[in-house]
């Protein structure tokens, strides 16, 4: 099917939802809101037209000082029986003080299991959290680390200053410590 | 004991020491060298260096090439061993992680002494292009390094020059086999 009726289609279904649609070298994404983003990618699912069976990849991006809202959650989907690709992108914002829970999305590892790990990625990297995911912990950084290192503001050099892992700043003393009893 | 009997025998008459290497003598007549203990023991050291099998990113791949067969480590004495415990050589061989740091350490803890350390690869060394938040930015930041060995990766030409450095080095130390040193 061709990408750019497919994004006709969720535009007349979800009229107030898609923010807009994005054609690039003949790859069309829509931009859609957050809060019946599930049931758009859903639909996208279940609809016999469509039949995205296929999660190819979900990730996250930061716009920082680029555009508001500031998060974009990317759904790559592709279909193994009609072969097209579709992309979907959720618009998340930053927490604030009245919306505490405004960089929050809801999770599809009940439409695509796959999505499980990918979700996890995102929450480690960007602190996007994934409502209903069923085991949202930290699957690259360790588990104690701080802070989220793809966002734009985090520091983009090896040297951390204070924000450096408790266990590597504890090695280092060790190593330091343990200096005395090499035999040099 | 005749022969030794003899040969202190001759001794005290004429004895022909011959040295057959710099500081090693043999005593003509009995199967028997004069050398100082630290030739020994340097010389057991180095022509047995057991490395950790232990390769952390693509430095690990070219270290692999450099044991097999076309390379032959085995020729230098240098057997892989899988146990740290076995080990006294620990190949860093490529990027460190922060997250990766304190098991690499562990692993050198875990070694018996003398227990020497090769950086392999410019990650290794300096961490090469991956300043960013997860990297080490050197391996020598957390651990006691002997040879440092650039490349991305090394050439197994390179990586096998670096090892005979650590022997060069292992042959010229004094006395890292006593209590009382």
């Amino acid at each position: 099917m061709n990408p750019l009726s497919i994004a006709q289609t969720i535009q007349d279904k979800f009229p107030k939802e898609v923010k807009e649609i994005v054609e690039f070298r003949k790859q069309v994404s829509v931009i859609i809101q957050r809060d019946r983003a599930k049931e758009i990618l859903a639909f996208l699912y279940f609809n016999k037209d469509f039949n995205f069976d296929y999660l190819v990849d979900l990730c996250g991006v930061d716009y920082m000082g680029q555009k508001k809202p500031r998060f974009e959650v990317v759904y790559n989907l592709f279909s193994m029986k009609h072969r097209h690709f579709f992309r979907v992108r959720v618009e998340v914002d930053e927490d604030t003080q009245d919306a505490p829970d405004n960089l929050s999305v809801d999770t599809v590892t009940d439409i695509w299991r796959g999505a499980d790990w990918h979700e996890r990625e995102c929450f480690d990297l960007f602190g996007i959290r994934f409502k209903g995911h069923p085991d949202l912990r930290r699957i690259l950084m360790p588990e104690d680390w701080e802070g989220y290192p793809l966002r734009k503001d985090y520091p983009l050099k090896s040297d951390l200053g204070d924000m450096e892992w408790q266990e590597y700043k504890d090695l280092i003393e060790f190593s330091e410590k343990a200096k005395q009893y090499e035999v040099r | 004991m005749s022969n030794i009997h003899s040969a202190i025998e001759t001794e005290t008459q004429e004895l022909q020491l011959t040295e057959i290497e710099q500081g090693i003598k043999i005593i003509p007549g009995v199967n028997a060298l004069i050398a100082a203990f630290d030739k020994i023991v340097n010389w057991s050291r180095y022509s047995s260096l057991w490395p950790m099998t232990f390769g952390l990113a693509c430095c690990g791949i070219e270290m692999m090439t450099t044991g097999s067969s076309h390379y032959d480590l085995d020729r230098f004495g240098i057997i892989f061993r899988g146990s740290p415990r076995q080990a006294d050589c620990l190949i860093i061989a490529g990027t460190v992680t922060k997250k990766m740091a304190p098991i690499v350490r562990r692993v050198y803890d875990q070694m018996p002494e003398p227990r020497y350390v090769i950086a392999m690869g410019s990650c290794a060394c300096t961490g090469n292009i991956y300043d960013t938040y997860s990297t080490v930015l050197g391996v020598d930041k957390f651990l006691p390094v002997d040879v440092f060995i650039p490349g991305c990766p090394p050439r197994p030409e390179a990586f096998m020059h670096g090892l005979i450095k650590l022997q060069e080095k292992i042959a010229s130390e004094n006395f890292k086999w006593s209590k009382w040193r």
